[in-house]
């Protein structure tokens, strides 16, 4: 795998801005080369996936573990982005979480259509696969957003971030949670939420 | 059940199962507030992957931009102009009282599904990025939402708690095509909670109709009908 880089080839880094923007494009203009996309603008598209695809394919990566795995994920992701970029609705929420909504879906299904297939053990699968956390540390360890999330994250308490990791980056359901952590569903339904709540105050996200 | 709130977490982050899903969606319709819930989870999920960054390989930006260039953008969900009633033109207004009662809001979902063939004609439909659905609450008789999905060209409805039709009558749907005509899209299976893929080309359907009608069905809906899913008020 190649170097990794926090922010993609050529970009400005104009500040931080908040919430979910990327450093090098404000989220105001990620919606705007979104809405340009939608009429069709391949070039303003482009500048969506230069300015998102670190973002896209290392949560992908991380969800899928496999470099080629992940990468059919980011490449589904984005086409089913282009193709319902119309729909997309500012007034809803950032381009960002929009465009990482369609990622993580599509990376969840792919973990859970691989092990239907393969009738894997999943701990099994999932411990095997090779992960370059040198790297994706690395990365992450570059961005400035990144350590704001980070201390975000650790206002959760320990159980709410662990159940909040396994369902987001380990694609199991909040009923395969419950299990691997040996709680009621009840209970690991209502850590997610309130691990999402904290960390969603704690960044300052929504109303 | 109340505690049908509390999965905005676990929805958010997909950690659901296909049924929990489309239950939950379900509930979404008529949940402004778990709605609202939602997409702040989901913008809070999304910022984790500023902890998990990898640049791709750059051969991926290629078949990504190469991929675009062979599909066109859907196209925009427009504000239909209101068509002539004519035949159908009581039905709405008998359907304004059961609107009142209750119509939740059609709302738009930007989640996709992987678009292999394991998916069932009603998952492609509910799992679609332009997928609308409208709910109506039937009071005493049930619970019913129609998903519509342009682009798949299909409807789907499905039924909670619904009430049997009356002896030696079905429950009928309709599509109501752009110029006003009701098109009998199939009879409702018995069953409280039920789904059904709604026969017939829906992608340019205006509404969905559910009528009582004699059994077998017929050719003309009964007014009034028991629900409209008006989907020219969806956004
Ligand atoms: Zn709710």
């Amino acid at each position: 795998m190649d170097h990794i880089r926090a922010v993609p080839d050529g970009a400005p880094s104009p500040g931080a801005p908040s919430g979910a923007a990327p450093a090098d494009t404000t989220a105001g203009e990620l919606a705007t080369l979104l809405q340009r996309s939608s009429r069709g603008d391949e070039g303003a598209f482009a500048q969506v996936y230069d300015a998102t695809s670190s973002r896209a394919y290392g949560l992908a990566l991380r969800v899928v573990r496999n470099p080629a795995h992940a990468e059919e994920v980011v490449q589904e992701a984005y086409l089913d982005a282009w193709r319902s970029s119309t729909r997309y609705d500012p007034a809803r929420g950032s381009a960002l979480g929009w465009l990482l909504t369609i990622v993580h879906r599509k990376a969840v299904d792919r973990v859970r259509s691989a092990e239907a297939a393969t009738q894997r053990d999943a701990t099994y699968h999932r411990e095997t696969q090779p992960v370059d956390h040198d790297q994706t540390a690395e990365a992450a360890h570059a961005s400035l957003e990144a350590q704001r999330v980070r201390g975000a994250v650790s206002t959760l308490t320990a159980v709410q971030r662990e159940a909040v990791e396994l369902a987001f980056f380990g694609g199991y359901t909040h009923t395969e949670v419950a299990t691997m952590l040996d709680v009621p569903v009840g209970t690991a339904k209502t850590r997610i939420r309130d691990g999402l709540i904290r960390l969603r105050d704690a960044m300052g996200v929504g109303s | 059940m109340n505690d049908i709130h509390q999965l905005t977490g676990a929805y958010a982050l997909d950690a659901v199962d296909d049924i929990e899903r489309a239950r939950f969606e379900q509930h979404l319709a008529e949940c402004e507030d778990c709605r609202t819930e939602v997409a702040s989870l989901r913008e809070a999920a999304g910022l984790l992957s500023e902890t998990t960054l990898a640049t791709p390989p750059p051969a991926l930006r290629d078949s990504v931009l190469a991929g675009i260039s062979q599909v066109r953008p859907l196209p925009p969900v427009v504000e239909r102009t209101p068509v002539v009633q004519r035949r159908w033109f009581p039905f709405l207004v008998a359907a304004a009282v059961v609107a009142i009662l209750g119509v939740g809001a059609a709302f738009w979902q930007p989640w996709t599904a992987s678009q292999d063939g394991s998916l069932t004609a009603a998952e492609r439909v509910l799992n679609a990025p332009d997928a609308h659905s409208v709910a109506v609450d039937l009071g005493k008789t049930g619970k019913a939402t129609v998903t519509l999905s342009e682009s798949v060209g299909k409807a789907v409805i499905t039924t909670e708690d619904m009430a049997p039709a009356p002896e030696g009558k079905v429950f009928e749907l309709w599509l109501q095509s752009p110029e006003g005509d009701m098109v009998p899209a199939g009879l409702m299976p018995p069953g409280e909670d039920n789904q059904m893929v709604l026969e017939g080309d829906a992608a340019s359907a205006t509404a969905v109709g559910l009528t009582v009608e004699p059994e077998g069905g017929s050719d003309e809906p009964t007014l009034p009908p028991v629900a409209l899913f008006d989907f020219s008020q969806a956004t």
